[in-house]
């Protein structure tokens, strides 16, 4: 029997997948946007599988407005990541450094 | 419960949308000719709904009377103080933007929405009653924040910085839903009320993990030690009016918002979460005061100096009482009015060619050239040392105080030597102002904008500011008490 746990520990190992990516990435940026997505997800399964354990409809509706959220997130994102890449030609973690201290 | 009662309760919310749209459609049409008009109707439009919030402050709005959408927005005096703040601090970085953003050739009609359109997420943020009103006000002033940053396409460090800004923002409100699907899966619940009403029969290790994550998202939004790393590069790099926008009406939001989650749905668990919040306020303190002392460039200084004042005004916090949250607000206001003044003395920095001088080495000497603008400086860095006569010190002995009430004799000790390291940099400023040789780097002239919002905040933060406590300390208590009555 499957039971709320389990979709907790999935969500808690992809949600951790998520912040690693970010950190542990050195390649580009790109790949940052989709471990936000991945933590995003996380959150989501969470919230939906809550939501049918406690027959409640509030994670459901939760859940929607992260996906709706997550989609605006992201175009940003990659908006910012365009005119960065103009002014620099670049999109690789490491050249990211611009300002220090 | 009824719709039409709801709809009269946000209606600053309302009037911000709907005029953001419509200034949204003009900027379609009028092209970057209408940039003036839209920045003009756009400061009108949050002073505007600054004078609807007003009423419920004077009134003393509080409790479930005025809770609207069945508890997810609460328009109380506390969000009304919070709001005042926010939506005035936003139209004082809208009437300095325009003459530094022509000069890069940045002024878009959209940086007037976009303002509004933040100050109406940080509303929202404020007066949230529910996670999902919370996380749909947070984002909305993020998304707009994230593009703000990078305004100024042209110059590689905006777009770097809001590049850093938006990867940790929203690794940020991750970790920050992460602690919400947590805490609503353990109480069952997303409104405040229930939340606090769930949690009242004891602490699930579920709920804990939930709240501890909540807290790091929060501390992530209000700059906090340990997640402080992105705002020096983001206050460095973003446009000058940007960091003034960020360092004011973001930080009253995001603490508002604190405050709300943490003694709204988590006030009966103090036990659980004080002893973070007391680590973060001496973390944020220290790590500030001593990550200032080697900066150079001055927006690094104001960010470090803007998580050493976030390290004070948690200790407020701490103290988790009415008197503590009192405290707190006093010194977000000293706060505002002293960056505000900050900002407005930065920006009229400029060298011939009406470049910003950021570099504190070249102001050496300004007190032989610009006395006025040297004198300014000299309070608002005064003031930020807290050093007695200015206003600056009552905002620190009004939450040491609250710490002490509360029996934390301990952490306002430590508050209280920290506080002396801090002093080192600004007072070096001073220094570097009054006691060097000229360095003449800055000249160039400033419009009239500038020069009346630095007299009005400087006149504030000096001595005759105290003239004005007994009616600020008023108002914050009102606004303290609907905090603990918003359940």
């Amino acid at each position: 029997m499957i039971g709320v746990e389990h979709y907790v520990v999935v969500s808690s190992i992809l949600f951790v997948l998520g912040v690693l990516g970010i950190f542990i990435n050195r390649k580009n940026i790109i790949v940052i946007l989709m471990a936000i997505e991945l933590i995003l997800l996380a959150v989501n399964i969470n919230f939906v599988a809550f939501s049918a354990f406690l027959q409640d409809l509030t994670g459901q509706i939760f859940a929607m407005f992260v996906l709706t959220v997550a989609a605006g997130e992201t175009s940003v994102g990659l908006a910012i990541l365009v005119i960065y890449f103009r002014g620099r030609g670049t999109i690789a973690v490491d050249d990211v450094n611009r300002m220090k201290g | 419960m009824d719709w039409s009662h709801s709809l009269r309760l946000i209606a600053p919310e309302e009037t911000l949308s709907i005029a953001g749209l419509i200034l949204l459609l003009i900027a379609a049409w009028g092209g970057d000719k209408a940039s003036r008009l839209i920045s003009i109707l756009a400061v009108a439009a949050l002073v505007g709904a600054s004078f609807l919030v007003a009423p419920a402050l004077c009134q003393g709005a509080m409790g479930p009377d005025y809770a609207a959408f069945f508890g997810q927005v609460h328009a109380d005096a506390f969000s009304s103080f919070a709001k005042i703040l926010i939506y005035l601090s936003a139209a004082s970085a809208l009437v300095v933007a325009p003459a530094f953003l022509n000069r890069l050739g940045a002024m878009r009609p959209e940086f007037p929405v976009l303002i509004v359109f933040a100050a109406l997420g940080s509303g929202m943020m404020v007066s949230a009653g529910d996670l999902l009103a919370l996380y749909i006000g947070l984002e909305m002033n993020s998304l707009a924040a994230y593009v703000l940053a990078s305004f100024a396409r042209t110059d590689d460090r905006s777009a770097e910085a809001g590049l850093k800004y938006f990867v940790l923002g929203a690794l940020a409100s991750g970790i920050l839903l992460f602690g919400m699907s947590l805490t609503y899966g353990f109480t069952g619940t997303t409104a405040f009320s229930g939340i606090d009403a769930s949690l009242a029969g004891g602490l699930s290790t579920g709920a804990l993990f939930g709240i501890v994550f909540i807290l790091a998202g929060l501390a992530f939004k209000i700059s906090a030690v340990p997640f402080h790393m992105w705002t020096p590069d983001v206050y460095e790099g973003a446009p000058t009016p940007v960091t003034k926008f960020f360092a004011t009406s973001g930080k009253v939001a995001a603490i508002g918002l604190t405050m709300r989650v943490m003694l709204g749905a988590f006030g009966d668990q103090v036990d659980a979460w004080r002893q973070i919040i007391v680590f973060v306020a001496l973390a944020s303190i220290v790590v500030g005061a001593l990550g200032a002392i080697g900066q150079k460039n001055i927006k690094r200084l104001m960010a470090y100096s803007s998580i050493n004042n976030v390290g004070f005004i948690l200790i407020g916090l701490a103290a988790a009482n009415v008197q503590g949250a009192s405290a707190m607000l006093f010194y977000l206001v000293l706060y505002i009015a002293m960056t505000v003044a900050g900002f407005a003395a930065m920006l009229m920095l400029k060298d011939e060619n009406g470049n910003q001088v950021e570099e504190i080495a070249k102001f050496s000497g300004l007190s032989r050239t610009r006395p006025g603008l040297a004198l300014a400086l000299a309070i608002v860095m005064f003031s930020l040392a807290g050093i007695p006569p200015l206003f600056g010190f009552w905002g620190k002995f009004l939450v040491f105080k609250a710490a002490v009430d509360a029996d934390m004799m301990a952490l306002a000790f430590l508050g209280f030597a920290a506080s002396v390291i801090g002093a080192f940099y600004y007072l070096k400023i001073v220094k570097v102002i009054y006691f060097d040789e000229p360095a003449d780097a800055v000249k160039g002239e400033n419009d009239i904008w500038h020069k009346a919002i630095l007299v009005v905040t400087c006149v504030f933060i000096s001595p005759l500011g105290y003239l004005a406590s007994g009616w600020l300390q008023g108002l914050t208590d009102t606004a303290a008490t609907a905090l603990f009555q918003a359940l």
